[in-house]
């Protein structure tokens, strides 16, 4: 049992070591793919034997439940996706005079850690070693981020480091305080971080100090999911890292840093009612969403446009957290996991468009749709995908969290109808941009004439296609049909929902 | 350790905790606020020492001597050692090693910093009531110091002066720890001052490349990204 709760962060961390030792090159580069599957597997595996209840793992240390395991498999799928988009990313950049052999072990390294650092995150028994984990991840993509080392990429790096770091700093604070309530509300000193435990003991916890706590915990952990106020980092630093990496920070890290929050949502909610985490969520949900909305209108890069999407999208998911309750959850951990998979589609078909391109301005790129149909399907209907169409799962769930909203009472129906308004204006936005890119008469600004036979085939290395293809496929088929996901979902859920 | 003795010994280490924190604002020579770092990190494990005298507790004087070798040794030496790095080019040296325009003047700087405490001391009041004593009664210190790392952080314009931002805000959440409960689990501090460790190694090495790409580590050049 101990080896399969922690698969999913060994078999990655295994990886990073490779990678250290033997370097990226043609026998290696399939590793971290390989290592991702190993993930996937092992967490469909831990979400099956965790249906009838968690499992623990070194003494203590690791726990799984029905969340985690969802969780998992979030990570594994979109690290997959990542992982197998790699090596023809890595190949178009030295091709293109970007980075050698040291970077490129470098990327293997950093990746592997960064998915290995995600899934102790969500394995965590410990909010502190939760805390360590999704710290340790800032640290780890911040090198990635800089990957280019040009002076966008630097500033990038810089800010991301500074600003999650310190928004992070100020979950610890949560964590020192939540501990010291616990500590008075008689947890025992060894276990007093355990989420579990403090959940148990949360009618004891003292209010005034546990309101605090939570409001730290929120702010800073909503500070790296991208939440409102503090998201300015996120459009530089998704914008500036490979794609594969921005795959990974846009489609899972935000999900898993959202993850903490629905942790701590738990104590909350048992220890001072639901009211206070609602307030809180509800206003950061609106206020991602503005910020999304304002920004998207006047766009010009489209790496920074699919940036704020994830920003309206943690919105989405902070409003269904805030919304509550069994049905609302559901809806957010299905988002959860199509926003990772069309999202990451979406950032991998970016660095191909980027890369042909050569530049990330909307207006560098006219008629994709003809010069590369491939490319550009993929990357409009990854954009369909995250607008909300059917018949991808984004659709099923956002209709989910609408409905839950309608049905919770005035103060939650006014923040759905509210947020509506701001999907439209999103949705417009968008849409517009999209239009701009795909259709008309092809245009690129790179030397290749429209007529160059060769440029369509360039544009998309077939290996590159099958990670697009198969993201888009699955979130396609998640949106009729959850089939076996659907059990995991509501366990899950209600782990995530349970008020005494 | 006698009562009034304890409560003296603990009342000096967070004075002078809390002076380092705030004479960070009065300095502008970079190496100078490096020193008044390390020093701060001197008082932190002061602090826990005592605190561990106090319970009799060796595994407590035993972590004291752990966060002071890393806040007072390790992270000095580092950020001491990025400022050491010769700049690119010539002339700069001087410019470099100060914080020549900071957003806010120093005068301004040390009353908001006045303002600052009365802040904090606002907010801690629901910590101190939990479980009044010397040890929680010095928290609102840690506060203090917590709100000056955010000054120092928005208002200050060097690469290393923001590192020294982050710094004091994590020194001021370990002194709460501390003061609060005797520190989070071992796990739980190990974990946190190896991300520390790490975050500032980074950082180091950003603030290199910073030189190569901007000619310089003034934060005010970082303008190349905006929508």
């Amino acid at each position: 049992m101990t080896l399969l709760v922690g698969a999913p962060v060994l078999l990655p961390a295994l990886a990073g070591c490779l990678y250290a030792v033997l370097g990226w090159r043609p026998a290696t580069a399939w590793l971290g793919a390989v290592a991702a599957a190993g993930s996937l597997a092992a967490a469909i595996a831990l979400a099956a034997v965790t249906a009838d209840g968690p499992r623990q793992a070194l003494g203590g240390l690791l726990r799984a439940d029905s969340l985690s395991a969802f969780m998992l498999i979030v990570i594994g799928a979109v690290a997959l996706l990542a992982m197998l988009a790699s090596p023809a990313y890595l190949a178009a950049e030295s091709a293109a005079g970007h980075g050698g052999p040291r970077a490129a072990r470098r990327y293997g390294m950093f990746t592997q850690g960064f998915v290995a650092a995600m899934a102790l995150a969500v394995l965590a028994a410990s909010l502190g070693v939760l805390w360590v984990a999704v710290e340790a991840t800032t640290i780890l993509t911040a090198f990635l981020v800089g990957h280019r080392r040009t002076r966008e990429a630097t500033e990038a790096a810089w800010k991301y480091v500074v600003i999650c770091s310190v928004g992070i700093a100020l979950a610890l604070l949560g964590v020192v305080l939540l501990h010291y309530a616990g500590q008075h509300a008689g947890v025992d000193a060894g276990a007093g971080l355990d989420w579990a435990v403090l959940a148990g003991h949360a009618a004891a916890l003292d209010p005034g100090v546990t309101r605090m706590a939570v409001a730290l915990l929120v702010l800073g952990f909503g500070a790296k999911a991208g939440l409102a106020p503090m998201n300015a980092w996120l459009p530089d630093a998704h914008s500036q890292a490979p794609a594969p990496v921005s795959a990974l920070m846009s489609g899972v890290l935000l999900s898993v840093a959202f993850y903490a929050i629905l942790r701590v949502k738990v104590i909350s909610d048992a220890a001072l009612g639901a009211g206070f985490t609602r307030t809180l969520l509800l206003a950061a949900a609106l206020g991602s969403l503005a910020v999304a909305a304002a920004l998207l209108i006047a766009q010009r890069d489209y790496k920074r446009m699919l940036a704020y999407s994830s920003i309206e999208h943690m919105g989405l998911l902070a409003l269904g957290a805030a919304i509550g309750g069994r049905l609302a959850l559901m809806a957010v951990l299905l988002h959860i996991l199509g926003h990772g998979l069309a999202k990451s589609v979406l950032f991998l078909s970016a660095g191909h468009i980027n890369l042909a391109a050569g530049s990330s301005r909307i207006t560098a790129i006219r008629g994709l749709a003809r010069r590369a149909p491939l490319l550009a399907g993929a990357f409009g209907l990854g954009l369909a995908a995250v607008l909300g169409l059917p018949p991808f799962s984004l659709f099923a769930s956002e209709i989910g969290i609408v409905r839950a909203g309608f049905r919770s009472g005035a103060w939650a129906g006014w923040a759905t109808g509210a947020a509506l308004v701001l999907l439209l204006v999103v949705f417009a936005a968008v849409a517009r941009h999209a239009g701009r890119m795909l259709l008309g008469p092809p245009q690129f600004s790179d030397a290749a004439g429209p007529d160059d036979p060769a440029g369509a085939v360039r544009l998309l290395p077939r290996t590159a296609a099958l990670p697009l293809v198969a993201g888009l496929a699955a979130a396609a088929v998640l949106g009729v049909w959850t089939g076996p996901l659907r059990p995991l979902l509501e366990t899950a859920a209600t782990i995530a929902g349970v008020t005494p | 350790m006698n009562d009034s003795m304890y409560a003296q010994w603990l009342a000096l280490a967070c004075g002078a905790f809390l002076l380092a924190g705030v004479l960070v604002l009065w300095r502008r020579d970079l190496a100078a606020i490096v020193r008044l770092f390390a020093l701060q990190g001197v008082a932190l494990g002061a602090m826990v020492v005592v605190l561990g005298l106090r319970q009799g507790s060796v595994h407590l004087v035993a972590v004291a001597v752990g966060v002071g070798a890393l806040r007072a040794g390790l992270l000095p030496y580092l950020m001491r050692r990025a400022l050491d790095t010769p700049p690119p080019g010539n002339g700069t040296a001087g410019e470099e090693a100060r914080e020549t325009r900071p957003l806010v003047n120093v005068a301004t700087s040390l009353l908001a910093a006045a303002v600052l405490a009365l802040v904090a001391y606002a907010v801690s009041q629901p910590i101190v009531r939990l479980s009044p004593g010397p040890a929680t009664q010095a928290v609102p210190v840690a506060l203090t110091v917590l709100l000056v790392g955010f000054f120092v952080l928005v208002t200050r314009r060097r690469a290393l002066s923001q590192v020294v931002g982050f710094l004091l805000i994590d020194n001021a959440i370990t002194a709460t720890a501390f003061l609060t409960t005797s520190g989070v689990p071992l796990v739980v501090e190990l974990g946190v001052s190896l991300d520390v460790l790490l975050a500032v190694l980074v950082l180091q090495v950003l603030t290199t490349r910073m030189r190569a790409a901007f000619g310089g580590t003034d934060l005010g050049e970082l303008r190349e990204l905006h929508d």
